[in-house]
C-alpha cells in the first residue's frame, strides 16, 4: 500500500468518520518496500494540492522516514529552474501560474531534489506488511502482501 | 475503440469474470458523450484548481474496469494525472485487480497513449467504508445487482476471504462468487447501502458517480430518489444494452451535482 493512499483513507467504523483522531491512520510494525515508478514532476505538481500535508508529515515521522518540511512545497520547489544557458527564454512565470508551457518545454524541466524526495515518499514507498491503527477507536487494520484489509467484524459494523 | 485490458491471469472460480455488464461500462465511459462530460469537468486549471482527480472503483473484481480507466486516463479525462483506487470485499479480487492494472499500464504504449494514470491501491473493503469523506471525484460501481432470496452470510466472510492458504474449497468459491452477483431484495440491497453514503463520499463540487442497474432494480425509482436529495442533484441514464420488449436489460446511470439551477 502506497503512502499516498493513506491520504484518502480513514477508519471504516461509522462512529469514527467525523472524529479528527481517526485520520491519518497510524502505521504500526510496518515492513516498508520501495517499488520504483517513473517520476513525472508535472504529476507531482497536481497531486500535491490533494495531500493533507500535516497528516503526511505525521505518517513519515511515525515510519522513521526523513522529516518533511513544515509547509507544503509549492510548484516552484518541484521544478529545477532551467539553468543551462540558451534556455533562459523559458518563461518561469508562465510555468508558475500553471499555464502556458508547451509539452516540449515541460519535458525540459528537471525535477528538483524536493520533487525526487516527495516522489519517493508518496508513490514509491509502500507498506508491504503491518498494521494501520485508528487513533480514535484503536482498531487495527492488517496490511498483508501490500493489501490493506478494512473489513470490520460483523459486530462492529 | 480502446483496447480491453487482459484478465487472462485471473481465476474466475472465485473472481467475477468480465461480462456484458463490464463491457457496457467500458463502452459507456469511453463514448463521446461521457468523455466530453468528464473532460469538461476535470479540465486542468478550470477555476484555478489543477489538482489531480481521484477515481474510486468499488467492486473491482478482475480489475478490468479500473485497468481500463487507469491505462486510458488521458483519453477519458483529457489528462493523464488521475489517481485511481479500487475496493473489493473479496481479497482475491483485490489481488487480481493489482495485476490487471499493472499489466494494462505496462502495455499501454506511450507512443499511442501518452501517459496512463497513477494507480494507487486496491483496498479490501466494504463499499466506500475506508474512504475519507469528500475525497472521491469519480466513483464507478458495477454492483451485485441480481435479485436474490438472501445475501451471502457475512459471518462466513472472514474465513472465506483468507488468501494466505494455497487452495480454496467449493464453499469458499461459491461464497465469493455469490458476493459478485447477489443483490438481495430487488437486487438493490448492496447498491442501496452505497447510495446512502454517496453524497458524503463524493467531492461536493466535482463529484460524479456511475452505477450500473438492471431492470429489476427499478432504475426510474433510483433516479427519482437521487433527485430528491436536493435541487442540485442529477441522475441520468448514459448507457444501456440488451433491449427486450422495450426494456433495457442493463443501464448505467450517472449521478452528479450541477451548479445550474
Ligand atoms: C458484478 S461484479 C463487477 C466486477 C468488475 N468490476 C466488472 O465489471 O467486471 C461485482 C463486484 O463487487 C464486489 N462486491 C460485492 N459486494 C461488495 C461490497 N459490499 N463492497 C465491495 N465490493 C463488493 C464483488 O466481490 C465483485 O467483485
Ligand atoms: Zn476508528
Amino acid at each position: 500500500m502506497k503512502l499516498l493512499t493513506l491520504n484518502f483513507v480513514t477508519c471504516a467504523r461509522k462512529s469514527c468518520k467525523t472524529l479528527p483522531a481517526a485520520f491519518p491512520l497510524h502505521p504500526r510494525d510496518a515492513e516498508l518496500e520501495i517499488v520504483e515508478m517513473e517520476l513525472n514532476p508535472k504529476f507531482l505538481v497536481n497531486i500535491l494540492p490533494r495531500v493533507e500535508w500535516q497528516a503526511l508529515r505525521t505518517v513519515c515521522q511515525e515510519l522513521g522516514l526523513p522529516t518533511l518540511p513544515d509547509i507544503m512545497p509549492v510548484q516552484q520547489d518541484l521544478l529545477q529552474p532551467p539553468s543551462l544557458p540558451g534556455r533562459e527564454s523559458e518563461s518561469q512565470e508562465g510555468e508558475a501560474e500553471g499555464e502556458g508551457g508547451s509539452e516540449e518545454e515541460d519535458a525540459l524541466q528537471k525535477p528538483s531534489q524536493t520533487a525526487q524526495d516527495l516522489h519517493r515518499v508518496l508513490l514509491e514507498t509502500t507498506i508491504a506488511n503491518g498494521k494501520l491503527v485508528c487513533g480514535a477507536c484503536g482498531h487495527e487494520y492488517a496490511v498483508k502482501e501490500g493489501i490493506a484489509n478494512f473489513l470490520l467484524p460483523s459486530h462492529m459494523v | 475503440m480502446l483496447p480491453t485490458p487482459s484478465t487472462d491471469h485471473v481465476s474466475f472460480d472465485r473472481v467475477y469474470e468480465p461480462a456484458e455488464d463490464s463491457f457496457l461500462f467500458l463502452d459507456t465511459l469511453s463514448c463521446d458523450r461521457e468523455t466530453t462530460f468528464l473532460r469538461q469537468r476535470f479540465a486542468q486549471c478550470s477555476n484555478g484548481d489543477h489538482a489531480s482527480p481521484c477515481i474510486l472503483e468499488i467492486g473491482t473484481g478482475s480489475g478490468v474496469l479500473l485497468a481500463f480507466i487507469t491505462a486510458h486516463s488521458k483519453k477519458l479525462f483529457g489528462r493523464p494525472d488521475v489517481l485511481t483506487l479500487g475496493a473489493d470485499i473479496n481479497s482475491f479480487a483485490c489481488k487480481a485487480t493489482e495485476e490487471t492494472v499493472r499489466t494494462a499500464c505496462r502495455e499501454s504504449t506511450p507512443y499511442l497513449n501518452p501517459g496512463h494514470g497513477i494507480y494507487l491501491d486496491t483496498l479490501n473493503a466494504n463499499l466506500g467504508d475506508a474512504l475519507h469523506s469528500g475525497v472521491v471525484d469519480v466513483l464507478v460501481f458495477n454492483p451485485p445487482y441480481v435479485p436474490t432470496e438472501d445475501l451471502p452470510n457475512p459471518s462466513d466472510h472472514e474465513s472465506y476471504n483468507q488468501f494466505d492458504h494455497g487452495t480454496t474449497t467449493f464453499e469458499q468459491d461459491s461464497h465469493l462468487l455469490a458476493l459478485s452477483y447477489a443483490g438481495g431484495m430487488e437486487g438493490m440491497e448492496v447498491t442501496n447501502k452505497l447510495l446512502d453514503r454517496l453524497p458524503e463520499l463524493l467531492n461536493p463540487q466535482r463529484g460524479v458517480a456511475y452505477i450500473l442497474l438492471c431492470v429489476q432494480n427499478k432504475p426510474q425509482n433510483i433516479k427519482q430518489r437521487v433527485q430528491n436529495w436536493g435541487t442540485s442533484w442529477r441522475a441520468d441514464t448514459v448507457g444501456s444494452s440488451g433491449k427486450k420488449g422495450g426494456w433495457e436489460k442493463l443501464q448505467i446511470i450517472r449521478i452528479w451535482r450541477s451548479a445550474d439551477p
